[in-house]
């Protein structure tokens, strides 16, 4: 099943020189493990590829429901020097919520997950 | 009942709500005003300014915003941290006291200033004492940028804000500290937390982290049910009611807008946040992944279980160097072909600088309206209304980046049909002012402290 992290979480997003941080937390207890299990390291340098330059790391919050994500390489040069319209990362959050995962149907039903149609 | 220390927030970055500080002393009982005005750059924007005028470089904003919240010092015994003073904490300092001698009770006023932090008239001693200053991603030598610098600064503690309220100062006007340091030092003042409780001092640093940015923790860009935050006009800004054990509620004044609930305090405890096990601050360094955090009634979130570690023996540096000019564009093409006639606004603007042989280190062009902030994410609708074409370039030839200013307004006439939204004029060249990021070692920097009346 294909769940959209819009519909399952929210998040805030932040600058650090030429570093986007995006903090990305699950709208229930029980989709906590959810993120964890599905949004990966991987999966979220897989959905920034053709946006950022640099690597991605992943930290775990447990106690906030929360994982967050360095985005390196992700604003051009930084806040200051960038010529982009977003140049602090404030809207990577959403463009974080655009990622769309794959839960396996039984999996998916049993954490009542909001299946995402196109 | 234990002691309880109200610690308000009145502005979470240089340019923040003017109302907001009167709003959080006039609103309700608060034991501590903090102001927060300096981002990563500020410094060099000051630095600017004092070079033009050695009074100036400091954030004048303050000295306004106090004319509201004077008599609450005075008066009340309200007592106020600020990192207002720039790179200039004396100059802001003397404005502050001008500015109350109009005021009832100025007698009262005992404004503390720290400096220390500016390392600018340090660099060169510190080189040749072995301090390379070194970039903390790339681990270039500063003096690789030397001669461009325009303001180094150490992000002190919260040891001399302490000092100072020690002192009697009922206003503490600092240079660059950390943000957390302006809320962290009256906690510990008050409460005389030993400099090596880590737990309560990491506890305060969150309480810190929670509030420096003003409204975003009070329903200030919030995205979790956005639609239904109330009364935003009105919005609350936030206050910590902490406990000697280092827990604390997280609030806002009643009947003021906004909303305090958990959703909305994790997201702030998230932003801008690296290795959560390691916030580092010069005081200690708190493990964000021990945060307890619940609901405590209506517009109130319980924060407690938090643990710390010691401090690393270095400070970081801020520094800010000229690197070349930029300058952003921007035309507006409306129905039908929006984006095609932006997109050949762009080819021709291109091939134009092209032929006039200049060079750029970089031409960046986006479609606002269609994807300009999510790139390739997000698909691209068949009919848009309006484009707005937005192009920057930047290099090291200003005249460069001059000429180009003067290429965006013939489009209008030279280019596709459809096209407005010029009446702005020519787009401004701009000094780009780069971000250095340092470590130094803590025995270097040596903070003081100074105590002013009127």
């Amino acid at each position: 099943m294909k769940i959209r992290l819009l519909d399952i979480a929210h998040a805030r997003s932040g600058d650090k020189g030429d570093t986007a941080n995006v903090g990305l937390i699950a709208l229930r207890d029980e989709w906590y493990p959810i993120l964890v299990r599905y949004v990966t390291r991987e999966r979220v340098a897989e959905h920034f590829s053709k946006v950022i330059k640099g690597s991605v790391e992943r930290f775990e919050l447990p106690n906030l429901l929360a994982l967050n994500f360095l985005l390196h390489g992700a604003l051009g040069g930084g806040g200051t020097v960038t010529l982009r319209t977003d140049a602090q990362a404030k809207v990577y959050s959403t463009a974080m919520l655009r990622l769309v995962i794959d839960v396996p149907d039984a999996e998916a039903r049993a954490a009542g997950l909001p299946e995402y149609r196109t | 009942m234990s002691r309880i220390v109200r610690i308000a927030a009145g502005q979470g970055f240089w340019g923040d709500w003017l109302e907001a500080p009167r709003r959080q002393v006039e609103g309700g009982p608060i034991d501590y005003l903090m102001l927060d005005y300096l981002a990563e750059v500020t410094m060099s924007i000051l630095q600017k300014q004092m070079q033009r005028d050695p009074l100036a470089g400091y954030a004048r904003d303050f000295i306004t915003q106090m004319e509201g919240v004077l008599p609450a010092v005075v008066d009340r015994g309200v007592r106020v941290t600020a990192n207002a003073g720039g790179v200039n904490p004396r100059g802001c300092a003397d404005a502050l006291l001008e500015m109350a001698r109009g005021v009832a009770h100025h007698d009262r006023l005992r404004v503390g200033v720290v400096t220390g932090d500016d390392l600018l008239p340090r660099i060169d001693e510190l080189i040749a004492a072995g301090h390379e200053l070194a970039h903390m991603e790339t681990g270039a030598p500063l003096s690789s940028v030397r001669d461009r610098v325009l303001s180094a600064n150490a992000y002190v503690g919260a040891g001399p804000i302490m000092e100072a309220l020690a002192r009697g100062a009922n206003v503490v006007v600092t240079g660059r500290c950390t943000d957390t340091a302006l809320i962290l030092a009256p906690l510990m003042h008050e409460f005389q937390w030993p400099a090596n409780d880590w737990d309560r001092l990491a506890s305060g640093i969150v309480a810190g982290h929670i509030i420096e940015c003003g409204a975003q923790s009070t329903g200030g860009n919030c995205a979790y049910d956005w639609s239904t935050i109330p009364d935003l006009e009105n919005i609350g800004f936030p206050i910590v009611e902490v406990a000697e054990d280092g827990s604390f509620v997280v609030t806002k004044h009643p009947g003021t807008g906004g909303r305090v609930d958990v959703h909305g305090v994790t997201e702030q405890l998230v932003y801008e946040m690296g290795d959560p096990k390691e916030y580092i601050t010069p005081d200690v360094i708190a493990d964000f992944t021990t945060i307890r955090i619940a609901a405590d009634g209506k517009d109130r979130v319980r924060v407690f279980g938090v643990h710390g570690a010691p401090p690393t023996d270095m400070l970081k540096v801020s520094i800010a160097y000229r690197d070349g000019f930029k300058a952003v564009g921007t035309l507006v093409y409306a129905w039908p072909d929006a984006l095609a006639k932006a997109k050949e606004a762009d080819r021709i603007i291109r091939a134009r600088l092209a032929n006039l042989g200049l060079t750029f280190d970089l031409i960046h062009t986006e479609y606002v309206g269609a994807t300009a902030t999510h790139g390739p994410l997000a698909t691209i609708p068949d009919e848009l209304p309006e484009v707005q074409l937005r192009i920057g370039v930047r290099g090291n030839d200003r005249k460069a980046i001059e000429r180009f200013t003067r290429e965006i307004a013939p489009l209008v006439l030279t280019g596709p049909p459809g096209v407005t939204g010029y009446a702005g004029g020519r787009p401004k060249v701009e000094e780009v002012v780069a971000y250095w990021p340092a470590l130094v070692s803590k025995n270097v920097i040596r903070p003081s402290v100074s105590i002013l009346t009127t």
